[in-house]
């Protein structure tokens, strides 16, 4: 492997192994342009990264304020998949979402630039071929695997073309192939707290140890991670084992087809695949020179036809310039307003398949929803964050990117499993058992790139001067509450309960108790009496927020549970009548 | 095709290394099985970090009427010998306010960051190496450290504030009447000194907590099941925890809707801040100041059977200033 990687760095950098065949040096700002791509990759993979593990509130001394420091959502802003998708379901570009088009003039002037120099899913997938590539994808196979596979490579097309028809229909479904999206979900949902897991378990085994150096050194450690990288407690993320294992499966393929997601299912890469065609740089190639010496081919990121005697898929490129790096006979060069003679920019499809995968994608929209999740049989775990828009129009926003469910600070909010439907599956909802919604935090809604939660204040969401906003209403089960069914003093979810004046309030009652030790002679045990307080709710005040839920002490079905009944963005999905009113402001 | 005897051997060797070796490794690893559960047997545990009383002084200060918190502090303190009393040269010494609360200092949830800067000041000044300031907090601790004013008001005194994290906790055995095994966060116990300066406020459930409910910050897991027995529980951690000193803040106090209030009319200025040895008896001083006595709170009467301190705190050697 060291060995690998060393040889690697000595090709690249020229030294060793002289150039095959004429031995034509590579244009200096060919060279140049290989090697900054690679610092653009690290650096915006780095950037990725980092946004990501600051999506998540952390206190400090110089902060005046309850926001984040940074945009983190950034790259979801900049995705000019999620902006046509949301555009298309909503009719509007939301807010920020205008970051896309930087995307789309970089697109326009150079190509899928975006794809080989700036996308961190696609610079994980460019590691991972390079790195870990199975025997099958080595020398002569390899060529054979980065020609141009018309069929394979067609697929992120109608893929593409499906979830935009879908989004027409009104759902932002494709928001589940979106590489930012995904990225984000698999990484924040699944990596960095399975890293976490392992790191405090590691942590354990050092206390175990005794040494007191020893669990100096990795407590502090620790800290310094629960602290910039983690958080304070372990999260857990509600099935996440899909989201996972997808991603490894996914990333594991590179061993078998270099970049498999980017050439055959990104529909991300495929948007940019047709703008691309508008681009002003491009590929010319001197055919008469070429001698198939293929090392062009063993180099290739986008499986484009980089070499002599056919045409260069422009769509398919992703301008990381590894072709005209590598060919030492002067057949390929990139340049400013090429020659289009050895060029093919139109994205080839079939006409059939084009239009099956639009009626495939705007029948799903229908089809998942006869399944009974919205107009009928409204599940009552679907308790949305607070801002939320509408069901319908949630669907229409939501891309499941998973940057809420990352920024809760206390690990409330979760990918649905099939809650929410099968066309709702990672969506977030609120597990209040795992966590609740902290009473003054909006930040879910300050990193929503698409609106789906919209951008609330403190005050609207607190109800300060107006009706706060509620997202479900608590309910109590009496056979299992402690004061209720066992005489026995409680009221945990009357303390937590944040509401002013308190949604839940107590009823003192004289109740009778049985003793628990029989009389004397094995007589009944006695009666006692005892003093309890007995909590109610008053869904008028109550804002669903699942503190009561979380802290209930009967562990494993609690007491008082949330249901997303009273959510303020429904007008159906309401018990009291007085809110159906809207003509006087609470 | 044979076999020489040296195969042979060989192969009859291996295989009895392979059997030997695992009938040993069962041996060794044998596990006997069966559910009994483990009784705690012992003394009960206890963490004591009072320093011996040299006579003649006071036992309860209570400082009263300043508008300025931190001078209502200083004055307390002063009544009481000074800081130097407490802390020596060099010490390692834990703060542990309230700090339970996403709650503004205006709603009285949580202890006043003045008074809480003050003592961090007040132990620096007395030789004080290190001075940290911890809790661990019932809604999100970095909202509760942030709102609470504590954070910033504590850092800018000097101290080291602590965000409660998940891997400081650890288990113990307390062996106490109600709590036995607990996590319990261990930046409040690896300390030569701890200062307890809670905030006086009105509960729900126990009437009124201050001194002595202020140490179920020092658990972790699971701590709404103390509620089914909350005055016994108060008292075995108690029990577990002898401050050095206790400060009790009652410069604005929740007089209802407690532990949490959250409106601020809920709040009242009283303007007092107390400090002593005892922490029974300034709980019973506490009391007074929502309108109750120590024979409303069951956990005080706890105290002064197991001998924690004295519900009649008028019997003390007390200073008002």
């Amino acid at each position: 492997m060291l060995q690998r990687v060393v040889s690697a760095f000595k090709r690249r950098l020229g030294v060793g192994k002289p150039r095959p065949g004429s031995g034509l040096p590579a244009r200096p700002v060919i060279r140049t342009l290989v090697w900054l791509r690679r610092a653009s990759q690290v650096g915006f993979l780095g950037l990725f990264l980092y946004l990501l593990v600051e999506t998540a509130f952390r206190g400090s001394i110089s902060k005046q304020t309850f926001d984040l420091d940074h945009k983190v959502e950034g790259f979801l802003l900049a995705d000019p998949f999620v902006a046509a998708m949301t555009f298309l379901s909503t009719k509007t570009v939301y807010k920020d979402l205008f970051w896309s088009l930087g995307v789309v003039a970089l697109t326009v002037a150079v190509g899928r630039v975006f794809c080989g120099w700036i996308c961190p899913f696609g610079t994980l997938h460019h590691f991972f071929a390079w790195i870990f590539p199975s025997r099958y994808v080595k020398g002569g196979r390899r060529v054979e695997q980065n020609k141009t596979h018309p069929v394979r490579q067609s697929i992120k097309y109608y893929l593409m073309i499906a979830f935009l028809l879908a989004a027409l229909a009104g759902s932002a479904i494709g928001g589940l192939f979106d590489p930012i999206c995904v990225a984000v979900r698999a990484i924040g949902l699944g990596v960095i707290p399975a890293l976490q897991y392992a790191a405090t378990r590691g942590s354990d085994v050092a206390y175990e140890s005794g040494s007191p150096g020893l669990q100096r050194t990795t407590d502090d450690a620790n800290v310094l991670l629960s602290q910039y990288v983690w958080s304070e407690k372990q999260f857990y993320f509600h099935q996440t084992w899909l989201i996972v294992t997808l991603l490894v499966a996914i990333l594991f393929l590179n061993r078998f087809v270099p970049r498999f997601w980017c050439r055959v299912l990104c529909p991300l890469g495929a948007f940019l695949g047709v703008l691309s065609r508008f681009a002003l740089v491009g590929m010319e190639k001197d055919h008469k020179k070429c001698t198939d010496c293929n090392l062009c081919l063993v180099h290739c990121q986008g499986a484009d036809s980089p070499q002599g005697g056919v045409k260069w898929q422009q769509d398919e490129c992703h301008m990381c310039m590894n072709c005209e790096s590598a060919c030492p006979e002067d057949v390929i060069k990139f340049r400013f307003l090429p020659s289009k003679v050895s060029t093919q920019p139109k994205v080839d499809l079939a006409r059939r398949t084009t239009l099956a995968s639009a009626a495939a994608g705007v029948i799903a929209v229908p089809a998942m929803r006869i399944a009974d999740v919205i107009d009928a049989n409204y599940d009552h775990r679907v308790i949305r964050p607070p801002g939320s828009v509408e069901e319908r129009e949630f669907l229409e926003r939501c891309i499941r990117c998973a940057e809420c469910m990352k920024v809760c600070p206390d690990n409330a909010l979760h990918p649905a499993w099939f809650e929410a439907g099968v066309e709702g599956m990672w969506t977030p909802i609120l597990i209040p058992r795992i966590g609740y919604c902290q009473h003054s935090c909006v930040l879910c809604g300050q990193v929503c790139p698409t609106g789906a939660i919209q951008k609330i204040t403190e005050k609207q969401k607190l109800g300060l001067g107006q009706k706060p906003i509620s997202i479900g209403t608590a309910f109590f089960d009496q056979g299992r509450c402690l004061p209720w069914s066992m005489g026995t003093p409680c009221i945990v979810c009357e303390e937590f309960c944040p509401t002013s004046p308190k949604a839940i309030w107590v009823e003192p009652v004289e109740v009778p108790k049985r003793s628990a030790t029989p009389g004397p002679d094995g007589e009944e045990p006695p009666m006692e009496s005892v003093r309890v307080q007995r909590p109610h709710v008053d869904p008028s005040l109550c804002i669903g927020c699942g503190a009561c839920e979380n802290v209930c002490p009967v562990q494993d079905k609690p007491a008082v549970y949330v249901t997303s009944i009273g959510e303020t963005r429904s007008k159906e999905n309401i018990i009291l009548l007085e809110n159906t009113s809207y003509t006087q402001e609470g | 095709m044979n076999v020489t005897r040296r195969e042979a051997l060989k192969r009859v060797g291996a295989a009895g290394a392979v059997l030997g070796a695992s009938a040993a490794t069962a041996k060794l690893f044998f596990d006997e099985g069966g559910i009994d559960l483990k009784k705690s047997t012992g003394a009960r545990q206890t963490r004591d970090y009072r320093v011996e009383d040299d006579g003649g002084q006071v036992d309860l200060s209570i400082a009263r009427g300043d508008k300025d918190a931190a001078a209502l502090t200083r004055k307390a303190i002063e009544a009481l010998g000074g800081m130097g009393r407490f802390i020596s040269r060099g010490d390692v010494v834990a703060v542990k306010p309230n700090i339970g609360w996403d709650r503004a200092p205006i709603h009285a949830a949580n202890t006043n960051p003045e008074v809480v800067a003050e003592v961090v000041r007040l132990a620096y000044d007395a030789g004080a190496k290190t001075v940290v300031v911890t809790d661990a907090s019932c809604n999100e601790p970095n909202r509760c450290f942030k709102r609470s004013g504590i954070w910033n008001a504590a850092y800018e005194a000097g101290a080291e504030v602590i965000i409660p994290v998940e891997n400081r906790f650890r288990t113990l055995r307390m062996k106490g009447e109600v709590l036995d095994e607990w996590p319990v966060y261990t930046p409040l116990l690896n300390a030569d000194k701890v200062i307890n300066v809670p905030v006086a406020k009105h509960h729900n459930l126990a009437t009124y907590t201050g001194a002595m409910k202020n140490w179920y910050g020092v658990l972790g897991g699971r701590r709404n099941r103390l509620h089914q027995n909350i005055d016994v529980s108060v008292a075995d951690l108690a029990t577990f925890m002898q401050p050095t000193l206790t400060v009790l803040d009652a410069v604005r106090v929740l007089m209802r809707n407690g532990p949490q209030g959250g409106n601020v009319a809920d709040a009242k200025d009283l303007h007092v801040v107390a400090a002593s040895i005892d922490q029974v008896a300034i709980d019973a001083f506490g009391c007074t100041l929502i309108g109750k006595t120590a024979d409303e709170i069951p956990y005080l009467k706890m105290g002064l059977e197991r001998g924690l301190g004295t519900t009649d705190w008028q019997s003390l050697r007390t200073r008002e200033v």
